[in-house]
């Protein structure tokens, strides 16, 4: 381990980065990307905008936000261009999140029922 | 072999097989990313925790309040040319945001190319979408405030409503108008030719990461809190 060590300080400490170490990619992408992201929003304005109730709106609410954050975080932000050591460890953390919703939904609706029982509607 | 381990990341391995040889690998876990870049990733991820616990506390106050939720669709609709149209103002921002996020991109692109003057002059139109959008946000607060919206309450029912809508909606603006001038600085910065000189212009991606993020986080309340 200490020989790993020293060896590790004596090297550069990283490996060098040009432009062409960039992401570097056609613009059409970039054009093609910004339209599908226009079109999804007026999409989910629409959802809005025509009255969509139930089932059928957060259904469709949730399909274009995912869809509009899988495209931007996978072109505008690289990542499908990344190396899988990142992406995991980017991706990976926030679905935690979901742990939280989880708990809270819980934690609301005890509390819901609560207010319903103790103070009756209002 | 050490050596030839240290210095050459094992491109040959994918997937989960390269996450665990990078993180095992004793010594740097993001082989061939730069070092700001992944520091931007970080932060990131960091500040999606922190607008996660904001949503999450909103999905809370909503599902446990026992009275009416104000209508998003009736609270931000506006009145154009004697008519009314419903949540008009947030599909504009949401729009200006996405254009700007467009923008960005591109400048990014031209940094690599070398292009100076035309990654300047994206930079700033992306900052311009930018501080539009902050504007905008400015004069939704202002009507809602005259309105007699408050964080303890509002005209139209639960009272949590004004809370999740200042916070949410301000530490968002107050992300993008630190992103404004976040952009701003590096378009001068790659005018002035500090990237040229150092051959690498990796901090206008970094900059965008940031920048596609606050519009990735605008996706998120567009749909959580104004649609919903």
């Amino acid at each position: 381990m200490d020989h790993g060590h020293a060896t590790a300080q004596a090297l550069p400490q990283q490996v060098h980065h040009d432009s062409k170490q960039g992401q570097q990619h056609p613009l059409g992408i970039y054009f093609v990307i910004w339209g599908l992201l226009f079109v999804l929003s007026a999409f989910s304005y629409g959802v809005d905008y025509f009255g969509f109730h139930g089932l059928a709106r957060w259904s469709l609410i949730l399909l274009f936000m995912w869809l509009k954050a899988g495209l931007i975080v996978a072109v505008f932000m690289h990542m499908r261009w990344e190396r899988s050591p990142l992406m995991y460890a980017i991706l990976v953390p926030p679905l935690l999140l979901a742990v939280l919703v989880g708990l809270m939904s819980m934690e609301s609706d005890y509390t819901f029922w609560t207010r319903i029982i103790f103070f009756g509607f209002e | 072999m050490a050596d030839h381990a240290i210095a050459e990341p094992r491109a040959e391995l994918r997937g989960l097989e390269s996450f665990i040889a990078d993180w095992s690998g004793d010594q740097e876990a993001f082989k061939r990313v730069h070092w700001g870049k992944a520091m931007m990733w970080i932060f990131l991820v960091s500040d999606t925790f922190v607008f996660g616990c904001f949503l999450t506390s909103y999905m809370t106050v909503r599902s446990s309040t026992t009275m009416p939720w104000p209508n998003a669709s009736e609270v931000f609709a506006l009145t154009i040319g004697g008519q009314e149209i419903p949540l008009i103002l947030i599909a504009i921002m949401t729009f200006i945001l996405i254009s700007s996020s467009g923008t960005m991109a591109l400048a990014v692109n031209y940094g690599y190319r070398h292009d100076r003057t035309k990654t300047m002059l994206l930079m700033l139109a992306t900052a311009a979408f930018g501080a539009t959008f902050v504007s905008m946000q400015a004069f939704e607060w202002t009507k809602l405030i005259l309105e007699g919206v408050r964080p303890w309450g509002n005209p139209w029912g639960a009272p949590q409503f004004g809370s999740a809508f200042f916070m949410i909606t301000g530490f968002h603006g107050l992300h993008v108008s630190i992103g404004v001038i976040y952009l701003i600085t590096i378009a001068i910065k790659v005018k002035r030719g500090d990237y040229e000189r150092k051959g690498n212009y990796e901090v206008v991606e970094i900059a965008g990461l940031y920048w596609h993020f606050v519009d990735l986080v605008w996706v998120f309340i567009f749909a959580f809190f104004y649609l919903w």
